[in-house]
This record gives C-alpha cells, sequence and structure tokens, in this order.
C-alpha cells in the first residue's frame, strides 16, 4: 500500500529520538573507563536493568513481527511469544546466577574463565558475532519497514536513518546509554501497549469497521451454490454494469479457478476465485491483485498504482465476515467477552498466490480466506505451521525444532547475556531477570490482543504483515499511530546498539584482546570498541536492505536457532558437569554454529525464499535445525571432553599449583 | 558442582557455597515444573491440535487458556524462585545482603 506521511506522526517521532539521543549524550559524558562502556560499571539498579531486559528482548520482532503475525494468522503468532517467554525460564533458573558469577564482559569470559584458552575466546567470540548479526538482519529490515508509512521514505532510508543514530549512541555512551534507552523504551511500550489494548476492548467488535470514519471496502463472497445458481449469479453480475467474465485458464492460470471481469465503465478490473467446498457446493469470492509489468509498471485492480485520479491502491483488508447472532456491532467488550465473541465469529483472513505470465508480468493475487473464529484461535492457520494438522511427522518435528529452539535460544544470546553483567551481583541479577520476565510475559499477554484486534480493524495492509500494530494504531488515531511507531522504531534502536555493542565487546575482548594478544590500555579498549561498533553497524546497514523482503519472525526464528545451537551446550556442561575441557567447549560451539547454519542454507525456506530453487529440492528434510543441531553440540562436547580428560587433569594441577 | 564455579576473579561476591547450591537446586526443581508444563503445550500443539479447541472456559477455548497458563505461571515460578532465594543460607555470619 502506499502511505502519506502525517505532520503530527513526523514530529512525535522526532521527539522522541530527540529524547532518546539526549539521554544517550547525558549519560555518556559520565562513563569513560571500558568498564563502564561495556558494562556500565556494574551499577544499574536491578528494576531499572530488568525493564531493560524487556527492552532489549522486545524487540522489532516481538513487536511488529508477532503483532503481525497473529494479525494474519491468528493463534500462531501466540505460539511465539509463548516460545520466547518461555526462554526465560531458562535464562533465570539455570543460566542467570551462575553465569553472573563467572564473568566479566561478554559471554566468552564466562566460557573462558575456568580455561583461559585462546581458542575458546575466538569460537566464542565467532559465535557471538555470528548470533548478533544474524539477530541484527531483521531488526535493520523493521526499520525500513516502520519508517516507510510514517515519514514515505523508501526502505534504505529507514535503515540508512536507523544505522546512523544507532552508531552514534554506541560511540557516544556505550551501555549506561543504552541501558536507560532500552528502560525508556521498555516502559513505553508496556504502557503504550496497553492503552492500546484497552482501546481494542472499548471499541469491541464489529462487522463494518471504521477507520477515520470510511468504512473499508467491503469484498463479497457469494455462494453456497449448485451448478445452475452459479452461472445465474455470473449472469446477473454482467448484466448490471456491461462487464465481461472471463474463465482464466490460460499457462499459469490453469486450474487455479479465477475468473476475470472487465468492468470498461470504472476502467476496473476484479479477479474472482471461484471454489468448491466438500459439500459439493461453490462459492465465489471477490479477490484484490497487484500486476508488475516486464517494464516495471505497476497495476491494481486494472488501474494504474498510485493515489491520484484514475489511479487505484490495494485496499486495506481485516475484518469479521459474521459475527454471533448476526449483530452488526458488540460495544464495549471485557476479556473474555472479547475471545468468546471472536470464537463464535466468522473472520476474513488473507492469503496471496503469485502467478507468473509468459510475458513476463508478475501477478499477486490477495484473496480472502473465509475462517470459523475457533479455528482462527486455535493453532495450524499460518503456513508454517499447518503441518502440525497433518499427519507428517517431519512437519511435525519441524514445529517441535522450532519450539525448541525459542525455548534454548533466549539464554545463548550475547545481547542478553551482557546485561547480566549491568548489575552488581547475583541477587540483582536474580531480580531483574524477575523483573524482565513479568514486563515481558504481560506483554506477550497484550501482543494477542493487538493481533486480534488488528485482525479485525479493517485497516491491515495485504502486503506487509509487519505493520499491522502501527495500522492498528492508526485505526484508532493518528496520534496512537505516531507514538506506537515511535517507540516500535526506537525499540529497533535499542536492540539494534545493544547487540553493536555485545558484538563490539567480542571482538575488542575476544579476538583482539584475548586471541591476539594485543595489549591495549582503557582508553585504547574503549576507542577500538567504538571502531568496530561503527563497523558492525555499516555491515548491518547493507545487510538490512540487502535483506529488505524477509519476514522479521522469520529471521530471528534463524537467529534463535544458531544461538542455541552454538552456545547453549557450553554454557550449561560448563556450568554442570565437571569433566568439560577446554576443547569440548570450543568444538562443540564451532559443530553447533556451522551444523545449524549449514541446515538453515540447505532447508526449503531458504531454497524458496533465497535462492529461488524449488523447495521440494532442499538437503535437509525439515526447516527449523534446532532439535538436530542443539542435541549435537551437546554429544560434541561430552565426546570430546572425555577424549580430552588429560588436559583438564594438567589445568587441575595447573591451577591448584 | 560448586567447585566449578571458582573462576570469578574480582566481582564483589557475599554468597556463600551452601546459598549457591540452596539457589542451583531451587532453579533447577523450578525449570522441572515448568520444562513439563511447556513440554505438555508443545506436544499437545504438534500431535493433538484439535483437542486444544475441543473444549472451552467461560466461552475461552484450550488453546488461549492453556497459553494465558504458561505466561501467568513463568512469572509466578520466578516470584516463588526469587522469594525462595531472597535470604542467604545462615551458615555464614550474617543475613545484611537483600
Amino acid at each position: 500500500m502506499i502511505y502519506e506521511p502525517s505532520l503530527i506522526a513526523v514530529f512525535i517521532f522526532g521527539a522522541i529520538v530527540a529524547v532518546t539521543l539526549g539521554i544517550s549524550f547525558w549519560f555518556g559524558a559520565k562513563a569513560k573507563s571500558s568498564s563502564g562502556f561495556f558494562a556500565a560499571g556494574g551499577n544499574i539498579h536491578w528494576f531499572v536493568n530488568g525493564i531493560a531486559f524487556a527492552g532489549d528482548y522486545l524487540s522489532a520482532a516481538s513487536f511488529l513481527g508477532i503483532c503481525g503475525m497473529i494479525a494474519f494468522y491468528g493463534y500462531d503468532g501466540f505460539l511465539y511469544s509463548i516460545g520466547y517467554l518461555a526462554g526465560w525460564i531458562v535464562a533465570l533458573f539455570v543460566i542467570a546466577e551462575p553465569l553472573k558469577r563467572l564473568g566479566r564482559f561478554t559471554f566468552a569470559d564466562a566460557l573462558d574463565s575456568k580455561f583461559q584458552s585462546r581458542s575458546i575466546k575466538l569460537a566464542a567470540a565467532i559465535s557471538t558475532l555470528a548470533v548478533s548479526i544474524f539477530y541484527l538482519i531483521p531488526q535493520m529490515v523493521g526499520a525500513g519497514v516502520l519508517i516507510t508509512p510514517l515519514l514515505g521514505f523508501p526502505h534504505y532510508v529507514g535503515v540508512l536513518m536507523v544505522g546512523t543514530v544507532v552508531i552514534l549512541i554506541v560511540v557516544t555512551a556505550g551501555m549506561v546509554s543504552t541501558t536507560y534507552v532500552q528502560f525508556l523504551k521498555g516502559s513505553l511500550l508496556v504502557i503504550f501497549s496497553t492503552l492500546l489494548t484497552f482501546l481494542i476492548l472499548q471499541r469491541g467488535l464489529s462487522t463494518s469497521p471504521k477507520n477515520d470514519g470510511v468504512e473499508s471496502h467491503q469484498f463479497q463472497v457469494a455462494g453456497p451454490f449448485d451448478d445452475n445458481q452459479l452461472k445465474e449469479w455470473k449472469a446477473n453480475l454482467t448484466a448490471d454494469d456491461k462487464s465481461t467474465l472471463t474463465s482464466m485458464t490460460e499457462g499459469a492460470w490453469e486450474n487455479k479457478g479465477y475468473q476475470k471481469q472487465d468492468i470498461p465503465e470504472t476502467k476496473t478490473v476484479i479477479y474472482w476465485q471461484e471454489y468448491q467446498i466438500e459439500t459439493g457446493e461453490f462459492f465465489i469470492a471477490e479477490t484484490q491483485y497487484k500486476k508488475t509489468n516486464a517494464d516495471g509498471s505497476v497495476f491494481v485492480n486494472g488501474k494504474p498504482h498510485g493515489l491520484g485520479e484514475g489511479e487505484a491502491d490495494l485496499y486495506s483488508v481485516g475484518r469479521i465476515s459474521k459475527l454471533p447472532n448476526d449483530e452488526k456491532e458488540t460495544g464495549p467488550l471485557g476479556i473474555t467477552g472479547f475471545f468468546k465473541t471472536l470464537q463464535e465469529s466468522k473472520v476474513n483472513l488473507w492469503g496471496s498466490e503469485t502467478i507468473k505470465d509468459s510475458d513476463g508480468s508478475k501477478t499477486v493475487i490477495y484473496f480472502p480466506k473465509p475462517t470459523a473464529g475457533n479455528k482462527v484461535l486455535s493453532p495450524g492457520n499460518h503456513p508454517k505451521f499447518a503441518g502440525i494438522r497433518g499427519d507428517k511427522f517431519y512437519d511435525k518435528l519441524n514445529f517441535l525444532s522450532l519450539m525448541l529452539a525459542l525455548f534454548c535460544g533466549t539464554a545463548s544470546l550475547p545481547h542478553i547475556l551482557i546485561r547480566y553483567y549491568t548489575v552488581k551481583d547475583q541477587a540483582s541479577a536474580r531480580k531483574s531477570t524477575i523483573v524482565g520476565i513479568g514486563a515481558i510475559g504481560y506483554f506477550y499477554i497484550l501482543t494477542l490482543f493487538m493481533g486480534l484486534g488488528a485482525m479485525t480493524s479493517g485497516a491491515m495492509d495485504v502486503t506487509n504483515s509487519n505493520m499491522a500494530a502501527p495500522l492498528l494504531a492508526k485505526s484508532i488515531s493518528e496520534w496512537l499511530f505516531a507514538i506506537i511507531s515511535a517507540i516500535a522504531f526506537t525499540t529497533v534502536l535499542g536492540t539494534v546498539s545493544g547487540l553493536i555493542i555485545a558484538s563490539s565487546g567480542a571482538i575488542v575482548h575476544d579476538l583482539m584482546g584475548s586471541f591476539f594478544k594485543i595489549n591495549m590500555n582503557d582508553y585504547m579498549k574503549v576507542r577500538v570498541a567504538k571502531i568496530a561498533s561503527v563497523a558492525v553497524g555499516v555491515i548491518a546497514i547493507v545487510l538490512g536492505i540487502l535483506f529488505k523482503d524477509f519476514n522479521v519472525n522469520y529471521l530471528v526464528g534463524w537467529a534463535f536457532s544458531v544461538a542455541a545451537s552454538a552456545n547453549l551446550p557450553s554454557l550449561i556442561m560448563l556450568l554442570f558437569w565437571k569433566k568439560t575441557t577446554k576443547y569440548g567447549i570450543t568444538a562443540a560451539i564451532f559443530v553447533g554454529m556451522i551444523s545449524s547454519l549449514a541446515w538453515i542454507l540447505l532447508s526449503s525456506d531458504t531454497y524458496k525464499g533465497v535462492y529461488g530453487l524449488n523447495p521440494a529440492d532442499a538437503i535437509v528434510p525439515f526447516s527449523q535445525p534446532g532439535i538436530v543441531t542443539i542435541p549435537l553440540g551437546f554429544i560434541t562436547l561430552i565426546i570430546v571432553s572425555l577424549l580430552t580428560q588429560n588436559s583438564l587433569k594438567k589445568q587441575v594441577t595447573h591451577e591448584t599449583a | 558442582m560448586a567447585d566449578l564455579l571458582h573462576g570469578s576473579n574480582d566481582s564483589d561476591q557475599s554468597e556463600n557455597q551452601e546459598t549457591v547450591k540452596r539457589n542451583t537446586r531451587y532453579g533447577l526443581i523450578l525449570f522441572t515444573v515448568y520444562l513439563c508444563l511447556y513440554g505438555g503445550f508443545v506436544f499437545m500443539n504438534a500431535f493433538a491440535p484439535e483437542k486444544m479447541e475441543s473444549f472451552s472456559i467461560a466461552g475461552v477455548n484450550f488453546a488461549i487458556i492453556y497459553g494465558f497458563i504458561l505466561i501467568i505461571s513463568a512469572f509466578i515460578l520466578a516470584l516463588i524462585y526469587g522469594w525462595l532465594c531472597r535470604l542467604d543460607v545462615p551458615a555464614s555470619k550474617s543475613e545484611d545482603s537483600k
């Protein structure tokens, strides 16, 4: 869809970003030492740190991706919420305190505190960099996605803006300012999501949602018909406006059941989708489309793409087609009333299909999928989750694998791990995790309301699920839209700065300091860290532009899998198995990282999304690596450790000597 | 395993080994409780998704209720853990740390 920037939105947005930067400069003036840069001097109050955990964790993927996924596919998006939160249990009960006891600045410090091994530093630094960069891509893509409707700039401008602002934040102050930025953003996110949820419940559900007082386009679905009724209906359709109806059977259109209606009077083209349900009855549904010709010109529903006279843009979508008892509007609803009503309603979800013609043109058709409310509120609607309703074992394994990666990934994310070093002791680490879990869990409950509210708001952009939350806010008020967008943007800023700090820490401490043994004084370390931050920031900008068309949540799933496979086996075994050796740790990190990356690169999702190859040719049997590569990391660590027990004995005698 | 945890160099710890052991034990017990809840949820979704919508409580289906239970119980378990670990084991002389 095409968006027109609004002045209020730009103003509020600018103000919030300015305040964020101001805070960063303010605290930046106070932090000069390297411990201040990387770990905020270990002086952050546990409550602030806890909310900052939420700020770090509730990234663009959480906020934009999950709301969007719920808005487009219902309950399946909520599965991500549950998995992301469950990971915190691993962090709090298993990892947090021992980790805090072990290290000082980075994940590698912690892993290495027992062995002082250069190979561990190298492995941990590379895995930190790999995971951080993987996690950076969706954040940058999210930034571009946000900036387009808000300010009307193209995608790459958004990515450049975020990149520049973040580099400024990190270079000026390091961990202290990012902590306060995260605290601010975490609080704002929770407060405004609560407000949004309240307004959704107040508005209630309606079969004709209005935005700015205008009802969104009502797509027609006709049926059920038998053969004759269908013919009669088609005859009536073309009689009124002298249009023609053609069955699309040529080339790529064959067997797809589309009927093309040309309406000369309004120069409109509508594709009707005809389908037969199990009982043998026919339905016919109005769709919308966007066609890109070989010469680059774009047409929507028969007209040139645009907002001017004689031009057309895709309609906003998302509404309830039928409320219980054929009501039109429910009025304000309570929490259970909201779910109960939705469960007994019928909702139009949306699907899309791309058809490539022989003349080089590409038509994307967006069609409504009338879905029972009870289905919307239970798992299995998203294409990636649909397998759980089938009986293929690999599809189910793929689902288990994703849920395992989400569960194990949180505690292995470098930018989350470093936050344990910003408080003064284990008790504070524990308390801030509890605060973090409370804030994050509460927010994830809100995502379900926001997602479902967006689904029924009539304001969704059918081409971009990531925009669901901001557009929902826009359907309520322009102000709210501006604030929510600005918060989402600072969300990206905060997460990206955390990741860049984690990466620069890995470069300075682990790679340069410990692996290459370059001696640096405190001043030099901060200097080099800042240069490293700029470099990582630039890489992130480039990747954010390259990966423009990817779904953000999908990319985050990858990052979690790689993090869990590379880091978790070493962390857990180091803490709980006495026989762990430095060779075991090094091998487990490399094997976990490489195997999970390779699995992702050889999966059907990547074949389809990145290489444009036939997904059926993919080498690995399912897309999510976690269920194979996490155990593989553990097995590697155990085997290699057992084979190298001698080194451990030497180590112990050396230490006690 | 406590002997594994001697690596910290200059952090300002006041915990004694008894406290560390106790916290670890509580952590693992609570972790197991949550693992069962989460595991049950994931396996039900994978192998019996139709069960998730088969009944409702107060008009809200089981899928939503189980999801909310997982989120709320995570917070409750976290609070219980925080409460159990609030004091140091009195083996050390004082309980001054909060």
